[in-house]
């Protein structure tokens, strides 16, 4: 019994060894946005870089979008499907992926 | 002796049974770290989730199964059609893709045994799995349209699946005369990209506009609403006046049936003989899934909306044109968006996690002309166990749009399709 219980305490802990060779897991919407915004995007391409980015500069950029203050072809359609909370980590995530 | 405390042979035991436990649960754990992952089909939708898999987890087997050397991209196969682009230009192979760690076996995927979770390769050998990514993309159901077969889209060529079937339309169209005419035969919902055959119509529209303008276009429709249709229509009435003429399906524009031998598409109202005839069939999931039993009657694969996996059999997850993703349409970047979502919530259940609900986005660009662009969007989420569109998000581009507009859409959909088959092949 003890040792059942031993093991079960061991057990989450080996799971999480299992995952933490994992690349960490981009927070719901995230990881659509490579489908446009390339992650080596050069400078050069019509379609500006997120990777790497200051995280409050997208938040604001992507608030801009949702709200038409910042002109956009296609970007407001998609901003209007994020709330604040959920773009923080999504801004966060890009920020950290250099 | 003190009064240390000496373990009993009971307590001996105990601690043994803990280390074969522990060592039971880390040979578990380890072999799902490096669980073996097999994703058939390397289009927009396999070759992402293999390459993400592989990103997610670099101790993960992760192996491709695709039966071409080389992939031929469908998006952008319009303007090959039109004659704005080479063949060469949808090409990519898969050296990338290995060199990133990820097993290529170039052959088809022949048999799928999901209580043995194996598949068997063309020439014989069985692959195991934990689990299995299905993304087959499409198969033509040949003979659901009468008259039309394997042997009749050699004369009425699809073009639907890009490749030689590409060029063969825009041989066609080189060789037809001036004045000739052109049709294409457009089937109901649901179908691989819902704007791909009015785009089709446009850039066709662009070519004989520019070479042949005394010809015609014919769009005979399965259907009477089609995505981006306003767009698509006041275009038309701009850049090709006259030349495009649309039969909607409450016109009778339905085939009913074709003859390959004198190119005649029938509808309930009538017979057209064209010169150039486009026949787009109706789809099904590629036939591995259907061999997997991933199919429902509809023939498509009905899936879990946060895991991707089946909902007829366990351990298979269906992604891209093959699967029905509720509100997302059959695209490529749908199919890349899914692939990503997919491979990390296999990564988490193959550690024994709860994966997280996703969020999803698809953009489609259609051109109208090489410097006219018009796109579609949308958001979705899990909802009532399918896709479902986020409130208030998405949409098309704007009517009233000014041309610099529909110029900035066309050069984002070039760039588009440079960064999605970088992330997909490159
Ligand atoms: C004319 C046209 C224009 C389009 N334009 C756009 C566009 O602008 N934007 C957009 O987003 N989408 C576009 N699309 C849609 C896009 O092509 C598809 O949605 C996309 O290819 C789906 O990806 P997939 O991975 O599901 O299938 P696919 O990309 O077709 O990949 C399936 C792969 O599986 C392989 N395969 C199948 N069965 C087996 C087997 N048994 N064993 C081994 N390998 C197998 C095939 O060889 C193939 O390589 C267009 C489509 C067409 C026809």
């Amino acid at each position: 019994m003890k040792a059942l219980r031993f093991a079960f305490l061991i057990a989450p802990t080996i799971a999480c060894l299992g995952t933490a060779a994992a690349a960490s897991l981009p927070p719901p919407g995230a990881a659509s946005c490579s489908g446009c915004h390339g992650v080596h995007e050069p400078a050069s391409s019509a379609i500006p870089r997120i990777y790497g980015r200051d995280a409050n500069e997208i938040v604001s950029v992507m608030t801009a979008f949702r709200d038409g203050s910042r002109p956009s072809t296609v970007m407001s359609r998609i901003a209007k499907g994020f709330s604040d909370d959920e773009l923080r980590p999504i801004a966060a995530w890009l920020a950290s992926q250099k | 002796m003190d009064n240390k405390h000496r373990p009993t042979r009971r307590e001996l035991i105990g601690v043994a049974a803990t280390v074969a436990m522990s060592l039971a649960v880390s040979r578990r754990a380890i072999a799902q770290a490096g669980a073996r992952v097999i994703v058939i089909g390397g289009g927009f939708g396999g070759a992402s989730c293999a390459r993400a898999l592989k990103q997610l987890n670099p101790l993960l087997q992760v192996t491709l199964v695709e039966q071409n050397p080389t992939f031929t991209a469908c998006p952008f196969s319009n303007d090959v059609i039109a004659g704005d682009r080479s063949i060469k230009q949808q090409q990519f192979g898969y050296e990338k893709v290995a060199s990133g760690g990820v097993t290529v076996v170039a052959q088809a995927a022949t048999k799928v045994d999901t209580s043995a979770r194996t598949v068997t390769v063309a020439d014989g050998s069985v692959l195991a799995y934990d689990r299995l990514v299905l993304a087959p993309g499409i198969d033509l159901r040949f003979n659901a349209l009468p008259g039309y077969d394997e042997a009749a889209s050699e004369k009425m060529p699809h073009a639907w699946k890009a490749g030689e079937q590409t060029l063969l339309l825009r041989r066609q169209l080189e060789a037809m005369e001036d004045g000739g005419v052109v049709a294409i035969a457009v089937p109901a919902n649901p179908y691989r990209c819902p704007p791909g055959p009015y785009e089709r119509a446009s850039l066709i529209a662009h070519y004989l506009k520019t070479k042949k303008p005394r010809s015609k276009l014919i769009i005979l429709d399965a259907k009477d609403a089609f995505s981006k249709q306003h767009l698509f229509e006041s275009a038309w009435k701009e850049l090709y006046p006259g030349l495009i003429e649309r039969v909607s399906l409450s016109q009778g524009g339905k085939v009913a049936s074709v003859d390959s031998s004198t190119n005649t598409l029938v509808t309930d109202f009538g017979k057209h003989t064209v010169q150039v005839a486009n026949v787009i069939p109706p789809q099904r999931a590629g036939r591995i899934a259907e061999i997997a039993g991933a199919t429902d009657k509809s023939g498509w694969c009905s899936i879990d909306p946060v895991t991707f996996e089946s909902k007829q059999v366990s351990n298979v997850h269906i992604i891209g044109d093959a699967c029905i993703a509720g509100g997302m349409p059959k695209s490529a970047f749908s199919a890349n968006a899914q692939a990503k979502a997919c491979a990390a919530a296999v990564v988490t259940l193959l550690a024994g996690g709860t994966p997280t609900p996703p969020k999803l986005i698809n953009t489609c660009y259609s051109l109208v002309a090489p410097d006219y662009g018009i796109s579609v969007a949308g958001v979705y989420q899990p909802k009532n166990g399918l896709l479902a569109d986020t409130e208030g998000a998405g949409g098309v581009s704007p009517l009233d749009a000014p041309h610099e507009f529909r110029e900035r859409e066309a050069a984002y959909a070039r760039s588009w399709f440079d960064t999605i088959t970088a992330e997909v092949f490159g």
